[in-house]
């Protein structure tokens, strides 16, 4: 072996040295990091489920909140308020939602699609508390109080482009040819839409909704401006007075919504800062569950997504 | 398989003499200022199968999707010259492009069930027409799958998904969708390019027991298939101006024996395209 190839060789190894200890560098610093990044998500998770688990019991799903300083009651208010308010907002948000994605998706290239397109990417990124704003002004004022109502529209608002998004996606991932089948046997184009690509794009659709429900749950400032808080808010007791004073199912949906509604992440917010320890343990119990519930919405949404798109491409 | 040739071939040149089912006149495609067809002259004889070759891009498809305007939903896409069916000109303004489209079905190159139960994929078209009687229905689903020969392979399982059964299943089933509504002309376009051969033969198979009752018009890419199912063949290039226009139709064995012009015999034989 000559000189030159021995100190090639010597170097190889050497190299071969250095490559190991820098690739092992490497990998524990990225490793590390990524560990770090997840230290938050399992600190919060795991200090809410420390602090707000002792103070969940059956009362705090069944009874209204106590006067301040009183110890016991629940966050019935708030939980009703909550669903109150997501139902509304569900109902404001999927039909104009689902159809305009109808549009973008099948004329992706008009004006009206286009248009779409940017503007919600737009409404996107608009602060939520601008929208609570937006839904002051234009549905508080003019009603002259707060109500749930208010809250669901401006929750609505901040659905809108994810319920949009997503639907043009999924109704997108639908083969071209599964439409043109179906025109083919003389099907209207309507027709086509509701019955062969709506339903084949059914599990995205829903998945799309349940993301979005998930992030405007956990939302509070555009309901401090919209549908306030209410701990008197009792759906029971509501429709309790409606049958006695003979009242119609609409007259009493109306006065249920047609009010200041409480909700999970408004009643977190007032709980947290007032100086009463058993109010503060309860906002972490409400902490937990809002958590909880939001958690379990996104997992389960992202989970059926995956199946999906998995089922699509086999 | 060498018998089988020959036997088709054999069939083939005893099958003239129908009358025509589709008559091609003078028809010009446009999409948008692109001519993508031009001059099309051509008949389609009822209860035949004809083929249509050519290589890629020469506008085979887009012939074929005259046959029941499905170039309508092709924004831009203009159509002159008249498509004849059983007389009467199909591209005229004032026809019905649904009752078109229920004479004239079509099956396509990827399988596409509907996500739906195998019952409700063939029970679709049937419903849009305004049947709704269940035991209307099953009649009309029991037929449909026996001629598209799938009948004893999903009988036990007409409510599972459509998409569950095999890709040489689901292309029979669309085949038996495109029945449910009785069409009289089957428009094919590459129906067996996405199937494994034994598919492939099946669907073969079907479509000489299918030209019994109905006019079969289909697009391959494969010469051998060609030749084996189809009774015409007509033979698209495209031009210096990149139209697709027809340069030789003919009886298939006519055609893959003694073509009249040197493209079609360059092509049959394969020394290009």
């Amino acid at each position: 072996m000559s000189h030159f190839s021995e100190l090639m060789n010597q170097n190889r190894v050497k190299r071969a040295r250095q490559r190991k200890v820098a690739n092992t560098i490497m990998l524990s610093l990225t490793g590390l990091v990524t560990a770090l990044a997840l230290v938050p998500l399992f600190w919060i998770i795991g200090y809410v489920v420390i602090r707000g688990g002792k103070s969940i019991n059956l009362d705090f799903f069944i009874h209204l909140p106590t006067p301040m300083g009183v110890a016991g009651g629940g966050v019935l208010s708030a939980i009703e308020g909550t669903l109150v308010v997501m139902l509304l907002a569900a109902v404001f948000a999927i039909p104009p939602g689902v159809l305009a994605a109808f549009y973008a998706a099948r004329f992706p290239n008009t004006p009206l699609g286009v248009a779409l397109r940017f503007s919600t990417d737009v409404l996107s990124g608009i602060p939520s508390i601008v929208v609570g704003l937006f839904g002051y002004a234009v549905i508080v004022v003019p009603m002259k109080h707060y109500s749930g109502l208010a809250g669901g529209a401006a929750l609505a608002v901040l659905m809108l482009p994810t319920i949009i998004r997503t639907t043009e996606e999924m109704l997108k991932l639908v083969p071209g040819t599964m439409r043109e089948a179906s025109l083919g046997l003389g099907a209207p184009e309507w027709k086509t839409s509701l019955s062969v690509v709506f339903p084949a794009a059914i599990n995205g659709i829903i998945t799309g909704f349940l993301l979005a429900l998930a992030r405007a749950a956990g939302e509070t400032a555009p309901l401090l401006m919209t549908s306030l808080g209410n701990e008197r808010f009792d759906i029971g007791q509501i429709i309790r007075s409606g049958v006695q004073s003979h009242l119609s199912v609409f007259q009493i949906i109306w006065k249920i919504v047609n009010q200041p509604v409480d909700s999970l992440p408004l009643a977190l917010w007032k709980y947290a800062q007032q100086p009463y320890p058993e109010r503060v343990e309860l906002a972490w119990a409400v902490a937990l569950v809002l958590m909880l519930f939001v958690l379990i919405v996104n997992v389960t949404a992202r989970v059926w997504i995956q199946n999906r798109t998995q089922r699509m491409k086999g | 398989m060498k018998m089988e040739v020959a036997e088709s071939v054999f069939q083939t040149t005893m099958a003239g003499g129908t009358p025509a089912k589709v008559e091609v006149k003078h028809l010009a495609v446009y999409y948008g200022k692109f001519r993508a067809l031009n001059e099309i002259d051509l008949t389609v004889h009822e209860k035949r199968i004809t083929a249509i070759i050519g290589p890629s891009g020469c506008g085979k498809s887009t012939l074929l999707r005259s046959f029941n305007r499905m170039n309508d939903l092709t924004p831009g896409c203009r159509m002159e010259g008249e498509i004849r069916l059983d007389g009467e000109n199909i591209l005229s303004p004032s026809m019905d492009v649904v009752s078109v489209r229920r004479l004239v079905g079509m099956v396509f190159q990827r399988p596409n069930p509907f996500p739906k139960s195998i019952f409700d994929n063939v029970a679709y078209g049937p419903r849009l027409y305004g049947i709704r009687r269940r035991s209307d229905l099953d009649g009309i689903v029991e037929r449909s799958l026996k001629s598209a020969a799938l009948w004893d392979e999903v009988k036990e399982k007409l409510h599972q998904s459509g998409l569950s059964i095999s890709g040489g299943q689901q292309q029979r089933l669309c085949i038996a969708r495109a029945l449910a509504v009785e069409p009289e002309v089957i428009l094919m376009d590459e129906p067996a390019s996405a199937l494994d051969p034994i598919s492939t033969l099946k669907i073969e198979e079907l479509m000489q027991e299918l030209k019994k009752d109905y006019t079969i018009v289909i697009v391959t890419h494969n010469m051998q298939q060609a030749a084996r199912v189809s009774d015409y063949t007509a033979m698209m290039m495209i031009d210096e101006e990149r139209a697709g226009h027809l340069i030789e139709f003919d009886a298939t064995n006519t055609i893959f024996t003694r073509p009249k012009d040197k493209r079609t015999e360059d092509y049959v034989t394969g020394r290009f395209g």
